[in-house]
């Protein structure tokens, strides 16, 4: 008798050997694991896993279909709500969305829905490549501004109703944080690639190294014929902490690091972007960005890698399972700590971080209990290397750009619950009406607008 | 896209190239910046775009070869195309209302400041342009600067030709003899722009100086440009590339754009290597 209390195990790269490639950590699940756990899936009436996906994809209706051994009819109920299943089944939060509300998690562990998702996405990209049939046009034009999870998956809905849309990209790739920010041995770019191949399949035209905002203002599209605008420009500006020492050569942004490796190939011998060596790193921040930058440290060859972290490892915002293999690859967590400031030697470099430990006081609007200074528990860690990723402020480029666009304190779009901007026929959504946030809320921002605009569109014509 | 209309060597180490895009054409004013990348593993570097055409849809940009980098973008022939191009990128300079302006390049600086020369004086503005290099061998747009200026003055570090001198030291000079100018515009190796910042300061001159920190995408996201101005942080690619030069923090510029050197120069040496250079 199988342990149906537990997840079946996914196939991952061993720890010791992994650290020091950028090649894919987790293998994904054998037709037989697949299989296994399909089998673990209740298929409850009242589906509380899909209240949890914020994209609706009817979790128990593919999981049954899978069960049967149907991967095509698996991978048709995932697509009819999700663009991007490669990508989601691998970088989605699973433990707080769908798996959170899996009746099994009441007792033992939740279906491992992300990895059954990325299998059948896997399978389906492992097919020979199928005609898309083209929707009949409608004659309506739309602009994405920024090719990232928001404007993918808006640009997609789009195409599959029928409306010509025309993405642009500022980067030379498009792809968004998928492209820069998550690594190549979280997701493979081959996998981003194929899903922007399959966008393009269905009509919609890429522009890289367009920036919106600069070569082409949002009016200027409504003057080129586009009948709707949706802006998905991302997370922009990184944020730091202002504190001393942030200008000393060996500190970065998360964002800065990253790209250099991710977007630049920094971690191939023949990239022309450098990254400096790193030997000992701090990591400053607990969500996925850090992780990332950590992980990514750890494979450019440093020798420690330290998360510092001003709450306790409970309150972490980064995905468990990205906690978990950063624990095993050997990051070390600092948590209940916070830099004060970083220390330079006579060359400008970074040569040590200063940080004060914290206790956990009293919930504060977050709801997470607020992180408070120890008196005069100050301390220094040699270091040579700081990144930080403590979260973005939206792109300045379209606000500064575009008068009658309305932006909160924060600078994030002001929308309304159909993702509407203050401005005629402008939606937007993703991290630049949210601030940094998830892929999937983002794709969900797009498929929300990308319904909003069709029926716009619609009304429109009459 | 991006086709290469013509090259010129200016110099033995700096090249011209007259790139086709309509569009950047169409919307770039003085001071803003494109971001140029050779190769699929190439790298985005910033470059400031010296000059463009609307009517022929072509901006050009000029650089010095002293990377590995800018020795590729250098290798390309006419006819080929850049691989990725674009702008434009940062905030113009804010070129109105001057009456009298004085325009200080230092080098291959001279490429940037002389755009910005040209646009003040077919504005109307009285203009001297103090254009500095090391030596006569290495003098860049010595035409085009004079027939952008009012004044026209060449100074070379060694006296090989023009006035033997640095610019600081002609500015000076100028400013002493009551040339009341509203405003500075200097653009060139930050030691330069530094120095001219240093010689306007007790006459409270307003200062533009032009900066040329790190970049990756240029566009407001990776943060690598961050400068210090005024004891406030800004990032150059959205708040700059012009900032006032009596507030910049060019020691820490300097430092900062040393990041990268050693690695820089190695890879220098392999594409050296490549192209049978030195």
């Amino acid at each position: 008798m199988p342990n149906l209390m537990e997840k079946n195990k996914m196939p991952t790269q061993a720890p010791q050997v992994r650290c020091h490639n950028f090649d894919e950590v987790e293998l994904g699940y054998t037709p037989e694991l697949a299989k296994a756990e399909a089998e673990r899936c209740l298929n409850c009436k009242t589906k509380p896993c899909v209240s949890g996906c914020p994209v609706n994809v009817d979790i128990p209706a593919f999981i049954a279909r899978l069960k049967e051994g149907d991967c095509a009819g698996a991978f048709s109920v995932i697509h009819e709500s999700s663009s991007l299943p490669a990508v989601c089944g691998r970088v989605c939060p699973q433990e707080s969305q769908c798996e959170k509300h899996c009746v099994r998690a009441v007792k033992g562990e939740a279906v491992s829905i992300g990895r059954l998702e990325r299998y059948v996405a896997d399978w389906h990209n492992a097919q020979p490549e199928s005609e898309v049939a083209r929707p009949k046009p409608t004659g309506k034009k739309v602009a994405v501004v920024g090719a990232g999870p928001a404007g993918l998956t808006c640009a997609g809905d789009l195409a599959r109703a029928g409306h010509a849309v025309t993405v642009f990209e500022s980067l030379h790739l498009a792809g968004g944080v998928l492209s820069y920010g998550i690594p190549e041995f979280r997701l493979p770019k081959s996998i981003v690639a194929q899903e922007i191949a399959g966008l393009e399949k269905l009509g919609v035209e890429i522009l890289t190294d367009h920036v919106v905002g600069k070569v082409t203002s949002v009016d200027e599209l409504f003057m080129q014929g586009y009948d709707a605008v949706f802006l998905s420009t991302g997370a922009g500006l990184p944020n730091f902490m202002n504190i001393p020492g942030e200008m000393l050569l060996g500190v970065y942004s998360a964002n800065e690091f990253l790209t250099r490796i991710n977007l630049m190939k920094a971690y191939l011998p023949e990239s022309d972007t450098p990254v400096a060596p790193v030997h000992r790193v701090a990591v400053v921040g607990g969500g996925n960005v850090a992780m990332d930058a950590a992980r990514c440290a750890l494979r450019m060859g440093a020798d420690e890698v330290y998360i510092v972290y001003r709450r306790s490892m409970a309150e972490m915002p980064a995905r468990a399972e990205e906690v978990k293999h950063a624990q095993e690859e050997g990051i070390r967590f600092n948590t209940l700590m916070n830099p004060t400031e970083i220390l330079g030697d006579e060359n400008g470099h970074v040569r040590a971080i200063r940080c004060i430990r914290m206790e956990l006081g009293e919930p504060d609007a977050s709801g997470r209990r607020r992180p408070v200074e120890i008196a005069g528990s100050e301390f220094e860690m040699e270091v040579d290397t700081v990144i930080m990723a403590i979260g973005t402020s939206p792109n300045p480029l379209i606000k500064k750009t575009t008068a009658d666009l309305e932006t909160n304190r924060k600078g994030c779009f002001v929308v309304d619950e159909s993702m509407h901007t203050s401005k005629q026929a402008v939606w937007a959504g993703g991290d630049a009406v949210t601030g940094a946030a998830t892929v999937i809320s983002a794709m969900g921002a797009g498929k929300t607008a990308a319904r909003a605009i069709c029926e716009y569109l619609g009304q429109s014509e009459k | 896209m991006n086709l290469i209309v013509e090259k010129r060597e200016l110099n033995p180490t700096t090249t011209l190239l007259k790139l086709s895009a309509p569009e950047i054409a169409a919307k770039a004013l003085p001071g803003q910046f494109v971001i140029v990348r050779t190769g699929q593993l190439g790298e985005r570097i910033p470059l400031t775009i010296s000059d463009y055409n609307r009517t022929a849809g072509t901006v050009t940009i000029i650089f010095q070869k002293v990377g590995a980098t800018t020795m590729l973008l250098g290798s390309l022939k006419e006819g080929e195309s850049v691989t990725d191009l674009a702008g434009p990128l940062g905030m113009p300079t804010e070129l109105d209302g001057y009456r009298k302006v004085a325009v200080v390049g230092g080098g291959v600086g001279c490429a940037i400041a002389y755009p910005q020369a040209k646009f003040l004086h077919t504005n109307g503005a009285q203009v001297d342009l103090i254009a500095g290099f090391r030596s006569k061998e290495i003098v860049i747009l010595e035409e085009e600067m004079r027939a952008a200026s009012t004044r026209f003055f060449l100074a070379t570090d060694d006296g090989s030709y023009g006035e033997k001198g640095f610019v600081t030291d002609i500015l000076a000079k100028q400013i002493e003899a009551g040339a009341n100018y509203d405003a500075v515009i200097a653009i060139g190796p930050v030691p330069m722009m530094r120095a001219v910042a240093n010689v306007t300061r007790p006459y409270q001159i307003k200062t533009i100086v032009s900066l040329n920190p790190i970049m990756i995408d240029g566009t407001g996201m990776c943060g690598g440009c961050r400068v210090t101005v005024g004891g406030k942080v800004k990032f150059a690619c959205v708040d700059g590339p012009d900032f006032d030069g009596h507030q910049v923090d060019f020691d820490q510029l300097m430092r900062r754009n040393s990041a990268f050197k050693a690695q820089e120069t190695e890879k220098k040496d392999h594409v050296c290597h490549l192209f049978g250079g030195n």
